[in-house]
C-alpha cells in the first residue's frame, strides 16, 4: 500500500491507543454476551453463594449432638441435662444405657459430645461430695468442642439453683470432668492436615476431567472420536483411570508429609485409608467429568467446578463445624464427598476407626459416585446434533 | 462380514450407500432438503457443491454422526438410523477440519486408532501404516506440528487403517498444495482398485473428473447426478466462447448478462464463457455482438463449471 501524500493527519498517539483498547472492548462484550452460560454464572455464582455461606457458616456452633449415658435416674440429674441444653450448645440426640455405645458414637462422629451421668450422682450431691460427671468431646475439631467446653462453668453454678435440698455452697456442688479425645492438645494441624487431603484431592481431581470432554470439543477431535466405534462408558472409564493413579500418588504426598511434617498420627488402617481415599478420588473424578459433559465449552467447566468447590470448602467441615450448620446446610453438606471423606480421613487417622464406624460414610461416597457417572454417561452426546 | 439385511430397507448387495429423502435442519435454517443417493460399491463418488451446501451434514448423516429429521437408508447395508455403531466399524471417516490429536505423534494416533478398532497387534499395524504413508522418519513427529499435506496423508492413513469398506472423505484436499493433491487422489484410486467404496466431497472442478460419478449438491438440494459426461449434457448449456480486448471485457461482460436469454456470463482469462438454456434466445441475444469486429464468437462445450454455475442459480431462484 502506498501512502497519499497530504493524509496522513498526525493522530494522537493516545487517541490511538484507545480506539484500539475501544474495539478489543467491544469485541469481548459481544463475545461475552453471547455464552449465555458464562453470563449466567456472572450473577449466579456470586448471588448463590453469598446466600448459601452466608446463611450456613456459623463458626460458633450451636446445638451439637450429645449421647447421655444415664447410670441412675434422678431429678438432679434431669436438671443438669436440662440445663445443658439450655446452653443452645448441646443436643441430646441419643440417651445410652451401655458404655460401649459411648465409645462407638464418639468414634464414628454422630455425636460430639457424650456425657455420663454416675450412679448415686444425686445421693453424693446431698452429701456434698461434689460427683463428677464425665463429658467426652471429639477433639478432633477443636473449634466445635471449645465454645460448648467454656459454656460449661455457667451451667455449674446454675444448674442445681432451683432445686430443695442441695446444700447452698461455697463451691459448685458438682464438677464436670472433661475429657478432650483424640486431640487433647487441641492442635488444630492435627485437624486441618488430614481435611487439606481431601480438599486438594476435590480441587486437583475436579480440574483432570473437568476439562477432558470439553477439550476434545473444542480442538475438533470429538467428531474423529465419535465417529469410531466406542461407547460412552468406555470414554469415560479412559478418562478417568489414569488420574485415580495421579490422586493416589498426591494423596500418599500428602499424607506422608502430614504424618512426617505435621506429626499426625495414623491410628487406623493404612490399608483401609488407602482404598478409601481411592473411592473418594474416583468420585471427584467422576463428578468432574460430568461436568465436562454438561458444559460447552472448557470456561463453562471451569465455573461448574469452582461452583461445585466453594461449597465443598465450606459446608464440609472442613473449615467450618459440620454440626455448627443449619440442617438445610448440612444436607447440602451430605451431598458432596469432601463431607464423607472428612469424616473417613479423620476418624482413620485419629480415632482408629474401623470400617464398621465408617459404613454409612462409604456407602454416600459409592453412592454419589455413580450417581454422577450414570448422569455423565447419559448426558454424553454421542452425536453432533 | 456380511452386512445383516435389514428388512425394507435391503439394499441391493453392490450399493454401498443408498439413502431415501434425508432432510436435516438447524434451528430454522434447512440445511439439507429430501436428498436421496445411491452410490455403487467400489466407484470414486463425487460429491460437488458450493460452500455451506449440506455436504458435510450429509456425510455426518451417513455415518450415523447426525440425525436426520426425516429420510431413511442405509450405508454398506446397516440402517442409518438405528445401527450407526455397525457402519462405525467399516467406514472411514475423514473430516474436513484435522481432527487427529494434535499433541500426539504419528505413531500414537496411529496406535490409538488401531487399538480402538481392536485390530491384532496394533503396533505393527501402526508401523505399516507409517510404510505405506511415506512417513518414516516422521513417525516421533507431533502431528500438530506436520504440514497441510502430511496432515491430510496421515488423516487418510487413521481412517483407512481398520480396512474400512466405505470411505467417506470431506473436503480432503482443502488447502493442500497441487502436488500433494495428485499424490492422494493416485491413493484414493489405489484404494477404489481393492474394491472401497470412496465418497469424496470437493468443490475442485478439476477432481470432479477423476470420479466415476459425481453427484451436485447446492442450498440442501441435490441437482445434478452421474458420470460427468451425463450431468453435462443433462444441463442442456449452450455455450459460446468469446474473446475480447481485456479493456472492454468486463463492460461486455455487464451487458450480456442483462440480456434476455443469456442465463450466464462468466469471465476466463481473456474471454467470457455466455451460456443459455434456450438456443434460440441465445442466438437472439447475442446476434447484434457477433457483427462486432473486435470480438471473436466460438461455439463451445459446456465445461462442468458452467453447468454448476447454472444449477446454482436456478437452485437459488427456486431455493432462497
Amino acid at each position: 500500500m502506498t501512502m497519499i501524500q497530504g493524509q496522513t493527519p498526525r493522530r494522537s498517539r493516545r487517541g490511538e491507543f484507545w480506539r484500539r483498547t475501544w474495539a478489543m472492548l467491544v469485541k469481548e462484550f459481544i463475545q461475552l454476551r453471547r455464552d449465555r452460560v458464562s453470563f449466567a454464572m456472572i450473577i449466579m455464582i456470586p448471588l448463590i453463594q453469598l446466600l448459601l455461606f452466608g446463611y450456613a457458616i456459623n463458626t460458633n456452633p450451636r446445638h451439637l449432638p450429645t449421647a447421655i449415658l444415664l447410670q441412675e435416674s434422678s431429678d438432679l440429674g434431669r436438671s443438669i441435662l436440662r440445663a445443658l441444653e439450655n446452653t443452645r450448645y448441646f443436643k441430646v440426640t441419643h440417651v445410652l444405657h451401655d458404655e460401649a455405645e459411648f465409645d462407638r458414637l464418639l468414634a464414628s462422629g454422630t455425636v460430639l459430645f457424650a456425657i455420663e451421668i454416675p450412679a448415686n450422682f444425686e445421693r453424693d450431691v446431698r452429701r456434698g461430695d461434689r460427683p463428677a460427671i464425665l463429658i467426652a468431646s471429639d477433639a478432633t475439631d477443636p473449634v466445635a468442642a471449645g465454645s460448648a467446653i467454656a459454656a460449661l462453668s455457667g451451667v455449674l453454678q446454675t444448674a442445681l439453683r432451683h432445686d430443695h435440698g442441695v446444700p447452698e455452697p461455697a463451691s459448685a456442688p458438682f464438677e464436670f470432668r472433661s475429657h478432650a479425645r483424640y486431640n487433647p492438645a487441641a492442635e488444630t494441624s492435627l485437624n486441618i492436615v488430614p481435611g487439606l487431603v481431601g480438599t486438594i484431592l476435590t480441587m486437583t481431581m475436579l480440574i483432570f476431567t473437568a476439562l477432558s470432554v470439553t477439550r476434545e470439543i473444542e480442538r475438533g477431535t470429538m467428531e474423529s472420536l465419535l465417529s469410531m466405534p466406542i461407547r460412552p462408558v468406555e470414554v469415560m472409564l479412559g478418562k478417568i483411570i489414569p488420574y485415580i493413579i495421579v490422586g493416589f500418588v498426591q494423596a500418599a504426598l500428602i499424607l506422608g508429609i502430614g504424618i512426617l511434617l505435621f506429626g499426625v498420627p495414623l491410628l487406623g488402617s493404612l490399608l483401609l485409608l488407602a482404598m478409601l481415599s481411592t473411592l473418594f478420588i474416583t468420585a471427584n473424578l467422576a463428578i468432574g467429568y460430568t461436568f465436562s459433559t454438561l458444559a460447552q465449552n472448557q470456561l463453562q467447566a471451569m465455573q461448574m467446578s469452582l461452583m461445585f468447590f466453594l461449597p465443598n470448602i465450606l459446608l464440609s467441615g472442613f473449615m467450618f463445624p459440620f454440626a455448627g450448620m443449619p440442617v438445610w446446610a448440612q444436607w447440602i453438606g451430605e451431598a458432596l464427598p469432601l463431607t464423607h471423606y472428612l469424616r473417613i480421613v479423620r476418624g482413620i487417622m485419629l480415632k482408629g476407626a474401623s470400617f464398621e464406624n465408617l459404613y454409612y460414610d462409604t456407602a454416600a461416597l459409592t453412592g454419589l459416585m455413580l450417581l454422577a457417572m450414570a448422569v455423565a454417561v447419559t448426558r454424553f452426546r454421542r452425536t453432533l446434533d | 462380514m456380511t452386512p445383516t439385511p435389514d428388512g425394507a430397507l435391503a439394499p441391493a448387495p453392490d450399493i454401498a450407500i443408498d439413502v431415501r429423502g434425508l432432510s436435516k435442519s438447524f434451528g430454522n435454517r434447512k440445511v439439507v432438503r429430501d436428498l436421496s443417493m445411491q452410490v455403487r460399491r467400489g466407484t470414486i463418488y463425487g460429491f460437488l457443491g458450493p460452500n455451506g451446501s449440506g455436504k458435510t451434514t450429509t456425510i455426518r448423516m451417513l455415518t450415523g454422526l447426525l440425525t436426520p429429521d426425516e429420510g431413511e437408508g442405509t450405508c454398506l447395508g446397516y440402517n442409518i438410523l438405528t445401527q450407526a455403531d455397525e457402519i462405525k466399524r467399516h467406514v472411514g471417516y475423514m473430516t474436513q477440519r484435522f481432527s487427529l490429536y494434535q499433541d500426539l505423534s504419528v505413531r500414537e494416533n496411529l496406535e490409538f486408532v488401531a487399538r480402538l478398532y481392536g485390530i491384532a497387534r496394533p503396533v505393527a499395524a501402526a508401523g505399516a501404516m507409517v510404510e505405506r504413508l511415506g512417513l518414516n522418519g516422521r513417525e516421533e513427529q507431533l502431528a500438530g506440528e506436520l504440514s497441510g499435506g502430511w496432515k491430510q496423508r496421515l488423516a487418510l492413513g487413521a481412517c483407512t487403517l481398520p480396512s474400512p469398506q466405505l470411505l467417506l472423505l470431506d473436503e480432503p484436499t482443502a488447502g493442500v498444495d497441487p502436488k500433494a493433491r495428485r499424490e492422494f487422489w493416485n491413493e484414493i484410486h489405489a484404494l477404489a482398485a481393492q474394491g472401497l467404496t470412496v465418497l469424496v466431497s470437493t468443490h475442485y472442478m478439476d477432481e470432479a473428473e477423476r470420479c466415476h460419478e459425481i453427484a451436485y449438491i447446492a442450498y440442501g438440494v441435490l441437482l445434478a447426478r452421474g458420470t460427468v459426461p451425463e450431468v453435462i449434457a443433462a444441463a442442456h448449456l449452450i455455450t459460446y466462447t468469446v474473446s475480447a480486448p481485456s479493456a472492454t471485457l468486463t463492460r461486455l461482460g455487464d451487458e450480456l448478462a442483462d440480456r434476455p436469454g443469456v442465463d450466464m456470463v462468466a469471465p476466463f482469462g481473456s474471454s467470457l464463457h455466455v451460456s443459455g438454456r434456450d438456443e434460440a434466445a441465445l442466438e437472439a441475444a447475442i446476434g447484434p455482438y457477433r457483427e462486432r469486429a473486435d470480438l471473436t464468437w466460438t461455439r463451445s462445450e459446456a465445461t462442468l463449471e458452467d453447468v454448476f454455475i447454472d444449477l446454482m442459480s436456478r437452485a437459488r431462484d427456486n431455493f432462497q
